[in-house]
């Protein structure tokens, strides 16, 4: 596809041609001038133009050629040259095409997708693997630090419930409001709270120990999210190279793209959310509740 | 007060739960998306609804939009609880008839605050 396929028939009459000359030059060790013949030969069977200048440089010289013919009134000749720049055109165009296939071979490869199934692990499979890592290591954190919150509760509001009432206590003995008997009952309450406290004290402790631990997973997903970060960014590359090829497809074919992305961007629906703000600086965004109460008072809210 | 928590992360319905607990509400229960709260709403007896809005299925803004549509349904409170911050979609959630809206990562505080204007304000 990256090539003419060359014409045989005068392809054939140039090497016939050319053939006994560059014997010649072989015999006599012109080697200069076989080399140029072989470069004739070789551009005679394979035409393609190196590069955009070539097909300029062509496209003048024929333009040159066709207007001598006209003026000299030979029309047959200047067909012939329409014809023949009309050839540098298309060359040009096939050199072009074989040139943006390549790199667009070179981009999907990039994009390391795989059609089909294979034992390999595409890259973009694995960076959902990754994320979804993420969100159980999250949950199992969240669920941990709930669970650990859930057990201390009961324990600091039993801790909190018996020295409220002890404190009663203890101000009525300080102002000696207090019959002897009530005094041995609060004797033994006291004693017996400090030994609770110390128990659930170390409890607590544990419990906040371990919520710390639960922690954890920031360090993991972070760099996670790190990796997959670049990943996206290296798509995000490729997909704008991609965009950028199939725009100079669409330059040299002359085909006209009607975008309307800018309409779908903006149709897509309020409604179906847009998850969580991650840039409050943003105009449209609001950045904390306070803007938030602020504008439905504004609506009269 | 029978409340309905909607959210489709189980660890924020259960943080939901826990605050509304410590305000004294402990009749809650739970559906992860429009679609499920919606047959508990109509089956049940909810006295207030707290949702998120960005949920598989149905959103928060659309089980909203039903609610305020259905003549059983319509004078329910919605507190919607939500990373969603945009204000288009702040205004879009009040003119749909929200009660109250409170943006994530929230405070007991700012909760605590919203569900008693809400109470006040319904009576």
């Amino acid at each position: 596809m990256t090539e003419r396929t060359p014409e045989p028939e005068q392809f054939a009459s140039l090497l016939k041609d050319r053939a006994p000359k560059l014997l010649a030059c072989a015999n006599d060790n012109n080697i200069e001038a076989a080399v140029q013949i072989l470069i004739e030969l070789q551009h005679a069977r394979a035409p393609q133009l190196s590069s955009e200048s070539d097909v300029m440089e062509n496209l003048r010289e024929k333009a040159l050629l066709l207007h001598d013919n006209i003026c000299n009134g030979q029309f047959d000749s200047a067909l012939v040259n329409l014809q023949e720049m009309q050839n540098v055109r298309d060359k040009g165009l096939y050199q072009e095409i074989g040139r943006l296939t390549r790199a667009l071979h070179n981009a999907i490869t990039n994009f390391s997708i795989d059609s089909q199934p294979t034992d390999e692990v595409s890259e973009l499979t694995e960076a959902s693997d990754r994320l979804g890592y993420v969100i159980e290591l999250t949950e199992r954190a969240a669920n941990r630090t709930l669970d650990l919150v859930e057990d201390s509760l009961p324990l600091v509001t039993a801790i909190q419930l018996e020295a409220s009432v002890l404190k009663l206590e203890w101000q009525r003995m300080v102002q000696r409001d207090m019959t002897p008997a009530e005094f041995r009952t609060l004797y033994w309450r006291l004693d017996q709270y400090f030994q609770k406290l110390d128990v659930d004290t170390a409890v607590l402790s544990g419990n906040m120990t371990q919520i710390l631990l639960a922690q954890d997973f920031q360090d993991l997903t972070g760099q996670v999210i790190n990796k997959v970060t670049v990943l996206v960014k290296e798509v995000e590359s490729s997909l704008v190279e991609l965009v950028f090829m199939a725009s100079q497809v669409e330059a040299i074919t002359g085909i006209i793209a009607h975008g309307n992305d800018a309409h779908r961007d903006s149709a897509r629906d309020d409604t179906q959310g847009h998850g969580p703000a991650i840039r409050p600086d943003q105009a449209d965004v609001v950045a904390n509740q306070d803007d938030v109460d602020d504008l439905l008072s504004s609506l009269g809210f | 007060m029978k409340i309905l928590v909607v959210d489709d992360f189980a660890t924020m319905r259960r943080i939901v739960k826990n605050l509304l607990r410590d305000l004294g509400f402990t009749n809650t229960h739970e559906a992860d998306d429009g679609t499920t709260a919606w047959p508990m709403l109509k089956n049940g007896t909810f006295d207030f609804v707290v949702t998120d809005w960005n949920m598989p299925g149905m959103t928060g803004m659309q089980l909203l939009e039903k609610i305020r549509a259905d003549e059983q349904l319509k004078t329910i409170p919605v507190l919607i609880v939500t990373a969603e911050a945009k204000r288009d979609q702040i205004i879009a959630a009040a003119q749909a008839g929200v009660n109250g809206y409170v943006v994530k990562p929230f405070t007991a505080a700012a909760l605590k605050e919203k569900i008693e204007k809400i109470f006040e304000r319904v009576g």
